[in-house]
């Protein structure tokens, strides 16, 4: 069980947050514009690099979505930042 | 000649015998005696037969190690299976059976599988046994495996406290690496938490004694107790440290007498890691004789129990260790010969006859040992004591993502520093002796106080021993598992030479000793014929747990009811005493129906409701306030249908998608305000959907101007449905404007209040009748439940249950989230076709509505089924054609008896069923085909003329 940080509550089992996306990753809009293979590259095609990792997580507990930097392989968490515009 | 009990001597309580059976023979014990002590201790040799050969076996070693000694032992009529003897405290009338035999381990019936043990070697179910079909033989071989006895009648109990705790240090372990460990840092001040397995403090200091700081160990061990008890700490006894999981959580497993057993999840700031190390085995032909022991285990059973293993012992090995061992046991009456395998020793302890450069070849018996053959010269014995070296108990470190390195002179794979949050110290770490495992330990804990001195010695002069492949016989790596050395030979012969290949395909180090006897052994044989080195080779992984745990220990009380805890109404105890009876829907705990006979309950409610009045609690159903001036666009974004154009008081009916474009959940949409919604979601959608307007307040719009609020568990929402709704309302008492259609259409809603309290009413339908969903705060649900029961005492109505609820939408074709729609419906698929085909604005799920996937014009459609008779078609038979090749059309989602109208009803996804209407179709369920016809999904006042009605 591992201990994330919510960048507004701090330390908590790994068990109160979910995983929303890789971060970075932008919505192709407006829909007119987007290939069939675009938007399907866009749902299912994830980057899972093995070592560090830039991820948008949630802590359930709060509802905040959060930047959480982590090492894939180790399990090292690096950092945990608002989302731009929110305060901490 | 077999084990024998001193006169005196040893930890147990000679004034307590205590009587015990084994195999329904008559044995006695002491209190403090474990069961293999007091086996060992009455002279009974066979204590089980192996899992594949059915050869006898008996007593090896002295703790979790353990691969032979396991038996089913019955406690007052309750029986519990394959419990280790060497961990299991005897107590008066246990009755042991040996597993894998029958009748018993001394007559085995089975014994004659040894004679035909050529054609079963390693993986042989791959290659033989192929005749006539494997599942010929499976049922056969099957009742051959298997180990212990499972009682049903054996529960358990859901007791185990599950305690979550924090420690400055966490030393495992508590010989004497792990008391000097934690002496050192509760005298540095930190609060530490020293844990053992075993019901004292000392590990091998136990059975080995030693002088440390002039004075006999004892004293040394309370001084680190004292030290730890002042700097806050704690000491755990018969505790196992069982896992090491990520960011330093320990799970520890604590066994009590008299009080239930707990469960730890300990947070450690620091951990030491003094786990010792486990002798190794030696490998001669018929090493699996009973009679074989380990001779650290000898050792233990003599000082702890009293117990000498035999009279005629054997002692080989190949390092200073076991000296210790031959002197104490040549101290009692017991005759014994040490031969070592190395030409330079120390000198031959009083009363042993040493043989140097000696090597044991074979043993000789047929139930237990006769003989040993040492360099071809046969020795008289009853009792042969093996050393091959001492294998670091390393799992903990591992388990934590340590890697390990090996060592030349431990002859071990030991903890490589750093690459695992964890310190080693002693014998895990390769340190033997006992004043190298004090220095480590001492040296892990920091450092404070002074160094634990000790008389200065030598190391042990390991010398390598490994498996030979030239002795004839066979000999025996993993004794649980009836592995062979000439196993390994195959598995490498057949190209199996990964470890973990190695392991499963001999199944070498899977049984529930867990490798600690056969996977050096193993990778050191498959090193060997595979020409590379023992670290090249590796190992395999380690996994929790480190001994097994019972799921008991684990799950607490998380069990039945408590398992997965359902939710709970306001109303319940107002249901209950209606006669309600309750199942689980979506997690919460609800009215089924009101009587005993649920389904005819169900009907008459369902016909009620239609024709008089029904009431019904619906307060489970999600309610999420959307405020703020950005609520209307959020909305937009997040739903199918657009809300930014609902007037004030309105309602609205609208799905949710998710981004590829299959339905998340349904429900309406309330508007309170300009900047004032509350959503519906399904009562177990809510936190789902609630993310989903999450993410994209916080990552699309600007969150200060829309705020979410999940307002579920504030609202207590009771139902009113049917043609005498408003007759209801107004015996209530309800404001006279409810029931004004003028004021309060169909589909709209209201604030307003009720005896000083605040109430939302909505003309919302679930039944397809004129609905009024009133909502008030959850602490006024009892009184409002009061005055509509009142209400309908006076003047008729029911209260109606879930199942009748499930009738009455389905007779309006209203669809159920997950249960008439699936993982691939999207919206055009119920025929909510405008927002896909008119919207032009961005909203989630859009792109993924025009795929080549979305557009293909077989998809499934939602539909209703016609048939004949009375008997309603089972929920999940499949759509067929009627004529031409059987294949699946789609299947029945919902299907019930209306007693409104008198007939059955269904709901059914089919392929293009909307362009099947009229056709009639095979139902095929359970090799049973019956027909039916497509019709429109609404069965049932399709004009929607009873909303108003």
């Amino acid at each position: 069980m591992q201990i994330f940080k919510c960048p507004f509550c701090g330390p908590r089992d790994e068990t109160e947050f979910h995983f929303a996306a890789e971060a970075g990753k932008v919505r192709p809009e407006p829909a007119e514009t987007v290939t069939d293979e675009a938007w399907a590259d866009h749902l299912y095609m994830n980057d899972a690099p093995k070592g560090r990792a830039r991820e948008v997580w949630v802590h359930l507990t709060c509802g905040e979505f959060f930047v959480m930097e982590r090492d894939t392989l180790t399990r090292e968490v690096i950092s945990s930042t608002a989302l731009p515009g929110r305060r901490e | 000649m077999s084990g024998w009990r001193l006169a005196d001597g040893g930890a147990i309580d000679r004034s307590r015998p205590l009587a015990f059976s084994f195999d329904r023979k008559a044995l006695s014990g002491f209190a403090g005696d474990t069961l293999a002590s007091a086996l060992l201790a009455s002279g009974v040799r066979g204590l089980g037969r192996s899992f594949k050969y059915h050869r006898p076996r008996g007593l090896w070693g002295l703790g979790g190690e353990e691969p032979n000694a396991i038996f089913d032992v019955t406690e007052d009529g309750v029986t519990t299976p394959n419990l280790r003897a060497t961990v299991t405290p005897l107590r008066a009338g246990m009755a042991l059976a040996s597993i894998n035999a029958a009748p018993d381990a001394a007559h085995d019936r089975y014994r004659m599988v040894d004679l035909a043990q050529r054609f079963l070697p390693a993986g042989f179910y791959y290659k033989t046994f192929m005749g006539l079909g494997w599942m010929r033989w499976e049922p056969m071989i099957r009742r051959m495996a298997g180990l212990g006895w499972l009682d049903p009648a054996n529960h358990p109990a859901a007791n185990t406290p599950q305690v979550n705790a924090r420690c400055d240090v966490l030393v495992i372990g508590a010989g004497p690496a792990g008391l000097a460990a934690a002496r050192a840092a509760a005298l540095g001040g930190a609060m530490v938490w020293l844990v053992d397995e075993a019901s004292e403090v000392g590990g091998t200091l136990r059975w080995r004694g030693g002088t440390i700081d002039g004075a006999d160990w004892h004293d040394f061990a309370d001084d680190a107790l004292a030290a730890i008890e002042t700097a806050g700490g704690r000491v755990f006894r018969n505790t196992t440290l069982w896992g090491a999981f990520d960011h330093g959580l320990f799970a520890a497993w604590e066994r009590r007498e008299s009080a239930p057993d707990r469960h730890w999840r300990i947070r450690a700031g620091r951990t030491i890691l003094a786990s010792g190390a486990i002798e190794r085995p030696l490998w001669f032909a018929h090493n699996d004789l009973p009679g074989v022991m380990s001779a650290e285990a000898a050792l233990h059973y003599l000082r702890l129990y009293g117990v000498v293993a035999g009279r005629r012992i054997v002692v080989a090995t190949a390092n200073d260790a076991s000296y210790p061992v031959a002197a104490a046991l040549a101290a009692t009456s017991a005759e014994v010969t040490l031969a070592d395998a190395r030409s330079e020793t120390p000198g031959a302890p009083d009363g042993v006859r040493l043989l140097r450069g000696a090597r044991l070849t074979r043993a000789k018996g047929s139930h237990t040992v006769v003989a040993a053959v040492v360099d071809g010269a046969q020795h008289d014995a009853d009792t042969i004591l093996v050393s091959g070296g001492y294998t670091p108990s390393v799992h903990l470190f591992a388990q934590a993502g340590g890697k390990l390195d090996w060592n030349e002179s431990a002859d071990a794979l030991v903890p490589r520093p750093g690459s695992a949050p964890m310190v080693v110290a002693g014998a895990a770490n390769g340190g033997f002796g006992l004043a190298t495992t004090l220095a480590q330990g001492h040296a892990a804990g920091g450092g404070s106080g002074p160094v634990p001195r000790v008389a200065a010695e030598g190391d042990w002069g390991l010398a390598a021993m490994r498996p030979d492949p030239a002795l004839s016989g066979r000999q025996w790596i993993d004794p649980q598992n009836d592995v062979t050395l000439k196993d390994v030979a195959l598995a490498a012969r057949e190209g199996f030479v990964s470890v973990e290949h190695l392991k499963r395909y001999t199944t070498l180090g899977m049984a529930s000793d867990q490798g600690r006897n056969a996977n050096f052994a193993g990778l050191a044989a498959m090193a060997a014929l595979t020409g590379r080195s023992i670290p090249e080779t590796g190992t395999t992984t380690y996994r929790p747990p480190f001994t097994p745990v019972p799921l008991s220990a684990i799950a607490g009380l998380r069990r039945g009811e408590l398992f997965n805890p359902v939710k709970r109404l306001t109303l319940e105890q107002s249901h209950r005493s209606h006669g309600a009876r309750f199942r689980e829907y979506g997690g919460w705990l609800r009215p089924s129906a009101y009587g005993d006979n649920e389904a005819e309950a169900a009907q008459s409610e369902a016909l009620a409701a239609r024709q008089d009045v029904g009431l019904y609690d619906a307060s489970p159903l999600g309610k999420i306030e959307v405020l703020g001036p950005g609520a209307a666009e959020l909305l937009d974004f997040c739903g199918y249908v657009r809300m930014s154009t609902l007037k004030l008081g309105r309602a609205r009916y609208g799905l949710m998608l998710g981004e590829s474009g299959i339905i998340h959940d349904d429900g309406v949409v309330l508007r309170l305000a300009a900047d004032r919604f509350i959503l519906s979601a399904s009562s177990s959608h809510v936190g789902s959907v609630r993310l989903i307007l999450e993410e994209a307040r916080q990552d699309r719009f600007d969150p200060v101007s829309v705020y979410l609020h999940n307002v579920t568990a504030n609202w207590v929402t009771l139902t009113v449905t049917g043609p005498r709704s408003r007759e209801l309302l107004r015996a209530a008492g309800m404001p006279g404007a409810l029931t004004d259609d003028a004021a309060l259409p169909h589909m709209s809603v209201t604030e307003t209040a009720w005896d000083g309290h605040d109430l939302r009413v909505a003309r919302v339908s679930f039944t397809g009748d004129r609905s009024y969903e009133l909502s008030v705060s959850a602490r006024h649900g009892p009184a409002l439940h009061s005055v509509l029961e009142a209400a309908r005492r006076r003047i008729g109505g029911s209260w109606i249950g879930l199942e009748a609820l499930m009738i009455l939408r389905a007779e309006k074709g209203y669809i159920l989230i997950g249960k008439d729609t699936d993982g691939i419906t999207m919206p055009h698929d119920l025929g909510w076709s405008a927002s896909r085909q008119k919207r032009s604005d961005e909203y989630f799920g859009r792109r993924a509505l025009f795929t080549p996937e979305a557009k293909r014009p077989d998809r499934r459609q939602l539909v209703g089924l016609e048939t004949e008779g009375d008997t309603p078609l089972p929920t999940g038979a499949h759509l067929v054609p009627l004529n031409g090749p059987r294949r699946s059309l789609g299947f029945v989602t919902s299907s019930y008896f209306s007693p409104n109208l008198a007939r059955p009803i269904a709901l059914a996804m089919v392929e293009g069923g909307q362009s099947r209407m009229g056709e009639e179709l095979g139902v095929f369920h359970l090799g049973d085909l019956r027909s039916a016809r497509i019709a429109p999904a609404c069965a049932f006042d399709p004009e929607g003329e009873r909303l108003n009605g």
